[in-house]
């Protein structure tokens, strides 16, 4: 996804001079072909975050589109003040794309992985959050954040993740994307957990049941509107994110549930509120978390989905 | 009026509007006062009644909780009356203890949390080098401020760059919020420490304003970022408020506030 991130960066900045990238001396030979024609655009900030976010929003302040670019820790979570005080509250247009979200880099343990990024983003107000779910769904969601001209965050993958659509979707910022209509049981799911969520369609048909798959990208502002019409059509919503259970995505829904009356039971499956380490690839890692089939299908028969 | 007279009735008003609103940093204030009035009065290419000329310098005042000492020189150069500056403080008014979003014309951006104006003006001087356009960005810090991480990654960073558009003061009175700077951490020689990371350096008395312009103009043949590290005192031109740190955030009564006046020579 962040070779993906690097293409369309670099296409967009062809016909826009205003796009600018700060990035924390990551993406070795990454942002070459963007370096080309635009060197003093493609901005090697150092191993400096923290004044890298605080630059880009002074940078948006003179008229530039900057995006700060680095892996997810570091660029939501270290400068998490400067995000609030100098893009948030200063409602600067500074996309902040953390890559190797979740656990994308597993094997490097909890220093590189981020499962409370989306729990701090979401609270910042001013802040949207969008996470696609492949290098699809960030090539069309893209523009559409430039176009936003807000301050956003973009929670991305790493490398080689799978494609989820079988053709083009048609994404819009701020709305549920349905791949799969359903009865009785809605699966939302955010970011690069999606294939997942299509194990768990699966296997939820196996049990005669036809669920509803949605990819939920962007999670705030959250799509009120589904969440509404679901709550009609549907008994049970499963969220499903590479995030923390408290504070993300399906925190996210709960809240809008509750505080809205919907009688619509929601049932949340992420990261469990522990620290992953000693784990040497991702599936090891989202199997320490409960992040697989098997474990899903025994908590969803707990709970009485299946 | 001379520099130095205008000075003297901004210190006046600062403890006025201290003693009147109920609002601290006094001591950060005055110590500030004649390094923001060289560079509003004799510095920096701003037009108050056009406060977003594209082509202004910006100044961006790191040392938020100084935030009144920004305000009442504003005032006094004629971006807005000085009796709003008695609005400080206030439920609803624009002039915040710390500056905000809403913050009176003239100020760039907000303020408080330490260690970000640099940054700040960092990415202003680098996009706006980028544009070839010719503004100049003028920061002030605490030596307080200083401690924080932030600055330094700045400070490497513009000095990589060349920013020669970006100007660092750092308000050196000795004091910051509970003790002596010197003490809480090591920052002599202070200059050196710029000059070691970049910057083209000058140290000098911060309430010379002569020596202030003087130092801040002329600097076209220089090819790098500027950091005037001035020695100041903090409460400065109020004999009982000097170096005491007490009045960071001692509040003035009426009485002290006329004692003050006479001190200053202010009519």
């Amino acid at each position: 996804m962040r070779n993906a991130f690097a293409q369309v960066l670099t296409e967009l900045a062809k016909s826009n001079d205003k796009l600018v990238l700060f990035y924390a001396d990551i993406g070795n030979r990454l942002f070459n072909p963007l370096k080309e024609f635009a060197e003093s655009r493609t901005i090697n900030a150092g191993i400096a975050e923290a004044n890298m976010a605080s630059m880009a929003a002074g940078s948006a302040m003179m008229g530039h589109k900057p995006f700060i670019y680095t892996i997810t820790p570091f660029t939501t979570a270290r400068n998490f003040e400067q995000i609030k005080i100098d893009i948030a509250y200063q409602n600067q247009p500074v996309i902040i794309v953390g890559t190797g979200s979740g656990l994308s880099y597993a094997n490097l343990g909890p220093t590189h992985h981020s499962f409370e990024d989306i729990a701090l983003m979401r609270a910042l107000p001013n802040m949207n959050v969008v996470c696609p779910a492949d290098a699809q769904e960030l090539e069309l969601l893209m523009p559409q954040l430039i176009e936003l001209n807000q301050p956003c965050y973009f929670r991305i993958g790493k490398k080689n993740e799978p494609s989820v659509h079988a053709s083009p979707p048609k994404l819009v910022f701020g709305k549920a994307h349905i791949m799969k209509h359903g009865h009785k049981v809605a699966i939302l799911s955010t970011g690069t957990i999606m294939p997942l969520a299509q194990q768990l369609c699966a296997h939820l048909k196996a049990f005669n049941i036809d669920a509803e798959l949605v990819s939920f990208h962007t999670v705030k502002p959250l799509d009120k509107a589904y969440l509404e019409d679901a709550a009609n059509r549907f008994v049970h919503l499963v969220t499903l994110e590479e995030h923390n259970v408290n504070g993300g995505f399906g925190s996210a829904v709960l809240e809008y549930v509750s505080d809205n009356d919907l009688s619509v039971k929601v049932h949340r499956f992420g990261i469990p509120d522990f620290f992953i380490d000693q784990v040497h690839n991702t599936p090891d890692a989202r199997d320490k978390a409960g992040l697989n089939i098997e474990t899903l299908s025994d908590k969803l028969k707990q709970r009485g989905v299946m | 009026m001379k520099l130095e007279s205008i000075a003297a009735q901004i210190r006046h008003t600062l403890c006025d509007v201290s003693s009147k609103t109920k609002t601290p940093h006094l001591g950060s204030c005055l110590s500030c006062t004649d390094i923001l009035t060289a560079l509003y009065f004799g510095v920096m290419n701003i037009e108050p009644k056009t406060p977003e000329l594209p082509e202004r310098d910006y100044f961006l005042l790191g040392k938020g909780h100084a935030a009144s000492a920004l305000y009442t020189v504003l005032a006094y150069r004629g971006y807005f009356p000085v009796e709003d500056l008695y609005q400080h403080g206030q439920t609803g008014s624009q002039f915040e203890e710390h500056p905000g979003i809403h913050a009176p014309p003239g100020v760039e951006t907000a303020s408080g949390s330490l260690g970000h104006a640099l940054s700040l003006a960092t990415g202003m001087a680098l996009s706006s080098q980028l544009q070839n356009k010719t503004n100049r960005f003028f920061v002030l810090m605490g030596d307080g401020e200083i401690n924080e991480g932030t600055v330094w990654e700045a400070a490497m960073f513009a000095a990589g760059k060349k920013l020669s558009n970006l100007v660092a003061i750092v308000d050196f009175n000795k004091l910051q919020g509970t003790g002596e700077s010197c003490n809480i951490m090591h920052l002599e020689p202070l200059e050196d420490k710029w000059r070691a990371f970049g910057w083209h350096t000058i140290r000098l008395d911060g309430h010379d304003i002569n020596a202030l312009q003087s130092a801040l103009s002329n600097t076209d043949n220089i090819n790098k970022p500027i950091c005037i590290v001035a020695d100041t005192v903090k409460g400065k031109g109020v004999s009982f408020m000097e170096n005491d740190n007490n009045w960071h955030y001692r509040i003035p009564t009426a009485d002290e506030v006329l004692l003050a006046k006479e001190e200053l020579g202010v009519s």
